[in-house]
């Protein structure tokens, strides 16, 4: 079993992000995955859909299905994060009043991440942009 | 309870009645930082939440949640009604505050 689907994130798209991680949720059903696992790959994939709209200039969400783990690739173009353990800090955000306004912005996406992932990796370069890499075991 | 029971409440209208109201409450939950409730709440879970832009549904989705509760009367957005529709997730809007709205589903066994 081996499975990819791609998909792009534009930033501000606040009215259509969530689609993704839709789609990916209903993929992993059609797949037979068990709703406990569907349920972490959600979560980690929405906040990281959502951080490309919040914080990035853009990006994509790869979603990988294999016989024994799932993989999720977040990468963007950038701006890039600074600190990266600051980032990783619960309850630290940079998100903008808008977002707040919305109800993002209470600096949980990439330690929800972080938590629901059995890997989780993140990369970082300021100008380059930051990759994140999530592995759940089947 | 079933979400349909809750709306034998005259303090309660659903606002995509079009879509089923047979969903079980198995639990409640209170929140307005999304991710927060990405977190923490239950699958099949009655939300009160104050927000009622699009992204709810989203939410509301990903978690399977029996339905989205907007307390106070806040005026919830077209857009949010249009995704509910197509995701199944019933908006229910009533004029009682989140604790009112806790009393009752606590009340009623949730």
């Amino acid at each position: 079993m081996s499975y990819e689907l791609a998909f792009e994130v534009e930033r501000g798209d606040f009215e259509t992000a969530g689609g993704a991680s839709r789609k990916i949720k209903k993929t992993l059903q059609q797949l037979g995955i068990s709703s406990k696992i569907i349920r972490k790959v959600s979560i980690a994939g929405y906040e990281g859909e959502m951080n490309l709209a919040i914080h990035s200039w853009g990006g994509t969400i790869l979603l990988e299905v294999a016989e024994t783990e799932i993989i999720l690739t977040i990468q963007d173009s950038g701006p890039g994060i600074p600190d990266l353990h600051l980032a990783m800090t619960e309850g630290w955000s940079t998100a903008g009043v808008e977002a707040r306004r919305m109800g993002f912005g209470a600096g949980m996406g990439l330690p929800n991440m972080d938590r629901n992932a059995d890997h989780f990796e993140i990369e970082s370069k300021v100008g380059n942009g930051t990759k994140i890499l999530m592995k759940f075991f089947l | 309870m079933k979400v349909s029971d809750l709306l034998k409440n005259s303090e309660f209208k659903c606002l995509n009645p079009q879509i089923g109201v047979e969903g079980e409450i198995k639990s409640g939950y209170v929140g307005d930082l999304l991710s927060w409730v990405m977190a923490n709440a239950g699958n099949e879970c009655a939300w009160v939440t104050i927000q009622t832009h699009v992204n709810i549904i989203a939410v509301a989705t990903l978690l399977e949640m029996a339905c989205v509760i907007i307390p106070e009367g806040a005026e919830v957005e077209e857009s949010t009604l249009e995704r509910a529709i197509i995701e199944d997730i019933p908006v229910i809007t009533t004029g009682l505050n989140a604790y009112e709205v806790c009393k009752i589903l606590g009340n009623a066994g949730v």
